[in-house]
């Protein structure tokens, strides 16, 4: 069951990146993200990391991808009146991104990664994380609030409009 | 069969690999940027395994860190891009060449 579901939510994952990667439509290429996300979480669940699975979701599929589309629909970018790739570049992007999964993969499957023993009981409640995250884990914490202060900061500085400063046509 | 850290690893690599094409392959920045993304969350999937098959939690924290890190990133960047729209009015790479030449 396990093994099927591991099967079922990888084909979303990939299945749903390569229609990111094909969609000649914006909208769509973001909805197949959130696809291929919730394939992510699916399997996150399955290594038993669920605070992670529904943090991933919450993130990514209520805040990035709605970020995502709210752009998408502000910006309106004319993609149906240009083709979105080149002939040339698909052929040699193709190339380099087989390369970089032959390369990945046969490092994967010729190291000695499958001796690694499995754990069977896995402590993985909120309460262990809470553990971690404020005695080991402290510093970062607060190092990564600070970053989201800042960069709520640079969002706001870069999306404000200066005097002088126009807006193309 | 059962699944064993390898799988999770190349699945990690596949996603990988697909959200690099998208990078090279596609001409809209909103686009690319969504791929960059696949490529965060692959590498968090092995973080994850790895975790979970050394039995230590660490590799979990590392990825909660990471999401946090990607949520800001995407934030400034998708910023970065109205501001881009605003300027020159596109967001095609191959209308971007302003350093040309």
């Amino acid at each position: 069951m396990a093994n099927l579901l591991f099967y079922f939510f990888a084909a979303l994952t990939v299945g749903s990146a390569l229609a990111v990667v094909c969609c000649k439509n914006t909208v769509n290429a973001a909805l197949c993200l959130l696809l291929s996300l919730v394939g992510v979480a699916g399997v996150f669940a399955l290594l038993d990391a669920l605070l992670l699975s529904v943090l991933l979701i919450l993130v990514y599929a209520g805040a990035v991808v709605a970020l995502f589309l709210f752009i998408v629909m502000l910006l309106n970018p004319q993609a149906a009146q240009q083709k979105p790739y080149k002939k040339i570049s698909v052929l040699a992007g193709t190339i380099a991104a087989a390369l970089l999964g032959l390369g990945l993969w046969s490092f994967v499957s010729r190291g000695q990664f499958s001796a690694a023993p499995v754990t069977a009981a896995f402590q993985s409640g909120l309460k262990d994380y809470g553990a971690k995250l404020f005695t080991t884990y402290l510093l970062p914490v607060e190092v990564v609030g600070f970053l989201l202060l800042v960069s709520m900061l640079g969002v706001i500085v870069l999306s404000k409009k200066f005097e002088g400063q126009e807006d193309a046509k | 069969m059962t699944i064993g850290l390898n799988e999770f690893l190349v699945l990690s690599a596949l996603l990988f690999a697909v959200g690099f094409l998208g990078v090279l392959v596609r001409k809209n920045t909103l686009v690319i940027y969504m791929c960059l993304e696949l490529m965060l969350v692959a590498s968090t999937i092995a973080l994850v395994a790895f975790s979970r098959f050394n039995g230590m939690l660490d590799g979990n924290v590392f990825v909660f860190f990471i999401l946090t890190v990607a949520a800001a990133e995407v934030a400034v960047g998708l910023a970065i891009i109205v501001a881009l729209f605003r300027r020159r009015g596109t967001v095609q790479v191959d209308e971007l060449n302003v350093l040309k030449n």
